[in-house]
């Protein structure tokens, strides 16, 4: 391989890269709207209806606002590390979509572990909040990112095991292999949501309490703790935190799709609707996944703490673990088994 | 194969060096954060070396799970940096003298050190390769196979080491109330709510 192939394949990844980030970029952008408009039409509001035709280019605004003000840094913090917690937290959020297949043959990077890639990641996502909790060098942030590690590290056991379930049924780590094991000709019921439906629901709880979304938001909770681990934070480093939480739940509603809802395949698995592009499935699902979360963030009040890690270790953890017990040992009853010999 | 070289410096330079400032930096949340950057980047030597299970699992286990309680339980003490370095030239002849012997028995464990001749004639070739199982499978088929009793023994110490974790830290208080759920939830509007009535100008 000479310096030109290389030269070629680095710049054909950059491209792919610098397309699926634009992508979700402006994807992002669209759901940090649908989000306020969701949650202004459940209280009876208007939402955003200023900026553009009803107020479709809010989210734009916003970023010129966020980048054009100016990024206070506090005296008594720890500077570099101050400014270096919003980027681990963007950074890491975006770079979990390497790996995620938005149609056959479409992910960025196809590996052989990319179930394990998107857990690794997300769980370093909890870094860029200790940091900035910590560089803050003030109360509340501090607090804030002492509640978040308690809570990520919690919920992320229950993930775990969540995936472990579906990971049995698929027997293969490959996000791709996972997408196509669910590609039976019942079509929508063939999916894993239905015969794990009680891990769905896990899945689904656990991933909000995972990016500390509401009800489970306790680490910027406003009304405890100001705005927790992002109290010192204004402009463009405030934005990155904001951008990397936002992107993060994307990822989770994008694994949501992957591991329980057939990724891109459709749901009716005959002509026409198999014609339609598998990317728009995709989209589709991920955004049915982002609208129930939104939906929650309007209708349900926020946890107490020690509720939410009661939930966490004494619900979820034994509910998912002994599901782990019965879907392998059905798995081996019925010798469906994928991979035993 | 000169990408590789290169990927492979870039790592290893970069290990080495976080894993020295680790314990050169005066501040140990810095020494943890360097910490995780070694991890990291062991990680990619062992991606590079095509055990891409291994690099997920250190990542997942080391840096998201053990670093972050390490960063937790650093950030919460109040270290006193100057009361650390004050013995420092006082201690220093003993603990000169621990490292020179430390040193000296590294050197003889090490200088004995044979590679073994096969291996080096077919360095880093996993088994089987890895274009016929992957490694996450090859790891799956000894690991509950022919390890199975090693494999339970692992598990076995860490269950006794979190009960000691636990049996340490539990300590009994008195005259606390605590929530209890299901008893909560247990209630009904019989067992919660009392109508009486009230005589007038008597109360109860």
């Amino acid at each position: 391989m000479d310096l030109g192939d290389i030269l070629l394949a680095v710049a054909i990844m950059l491209g792919k890269s610098l397309l699926m980030l634009v992508a979700l970029l402006i994807f992002i952008a669209y759901a940090l709207y649908a989000d306020r408009k969701v949650w202004a039409a459940v209280q009876l509001r208007r939402g955003p209806n200023v900026v553009g035709p009803w107020g479709l280019l809010q989210s734009f605004a916003d970023l010129l606002k966020f980048v054009l003000k100016e990024p206070v840094i506090p005296a008594p913090a720890n500077k570099g590390m101050f400014l270096l917690a919003p980027l681990v937290m963007c950074t890491l959020s975006l770079a979990a979509w390497a790996v995620i297949p938005l149609n056959a043959g479409w992910a960025i990077a196809d590996i052989n572990v990319g179930i394990l890639y998107i857990f690794a990641i997300s769980s370093l996502g909890v870094y860029g909040v200790i940091m900035g909790g910590w560089a803050s060098n003030s109360k509340y942030p501090f607090l804030g990112a002492l509640r978040s590690a308690a809570q990520m590290v919690s919920y992320e056991v229950s993930i775990g095991f969540v995936i472990v379930t579906v990971l049995m049924c698929a027997g293969t780590l490959n996000l791709s292999a996972i997408v196509e094991s669910q590609n039976t000709r019942l079509g929508l019921f063939g999916w894993y949501w239905l015969p794990l439906f009680p891990m769905f629901v896990v899945f689904f709880i656990s991933a909000m309490a995972e990016t500390n979304r509401p009800p489970f938001d306790l680490p910027e909770a406003e009304s405890e703790l100001v705005a927790g681990y992002m109290v010192e934070y204004s402009s463009t480093p405030y934005l990155l935190f904001m951008l990397g939480e936002y992107v993060a739940i994307m990822t989770m509603c994008a694994l949501g799709t992957i591991l329980f809802l057939g990724g891109w395949l459709s749901p009716i698995p005959f002509a026409p609707f198999t014609w339609v592009p598998g990317v728009i499935w995709f989209v589709l699902k991920a955004s049915f996944l982002f609208l129930l979360i939104a939906m929650v963030k309007a209708l349900v009040p926020r946890y107490r703490y020690d509720q939410l890690m009661r939930l966490g270790w004494k619900v979820f953890l034994p509910l998912s673990l002994a599901m782990v017990v019965i879907v392998a040992a059905v798995l081996m009853a019925t010798g469906n088994a994928p991979g035993v010999r | 194969m000169t990408v590789t070289a290169a990927f492979f410096y870039l790592f290893a330079t970069i290990t080495v060096a976080s894993g020295f400032m680790v314990i050169a930096s005066r501040n140990p949340v810095q020494s943890v954060l360097f910490l995780i950057l070694a991890f990291v980047n062991a990680a990619g030597l062992f991606l590079m070396m095509g055990a891409e299970f291994l690099a997920m699992i250190l990542v997942i286990v080391y840096v998201g799970a053990v670093a972050v309680l390490f960063l937790f339980v650093v950030m919460m003490l109040d270290v006193d940096f100057a009361a650390l370095r004050q013995g420092f030239l006082q201690y220093l002849p003993v603990g000169g003298v621990i490292g020179v012997i430390f040193l000296l028995e590294l050197i003889l464990v090490v200088g004995a050190y044979a590679v073994d001749p096969g291996l080096v004639r077919s360095p880093a070739v996993p088994i089987p390769a890895p274009d016929v199982m992957t490694n996450t499978e090859a790891l799956g088929q000894v690991l509950y196979t022919r390890y199975f009793y090693f494999f339970q023994a692992a598990g076995l110490i860490l269950l006794v080491a979190m009960i000691g974790a636990i049996v340490l830290t539990l300590r009994e208080r008195v005259g606390v109330r605590r929530q209890d759920i299901s008893k909560q939830n247990a209630r009904t509007q019989e067992t919660a709510v009392e109508v009486r009535k009230v005589p007038f100008r008597q109360g109860i």
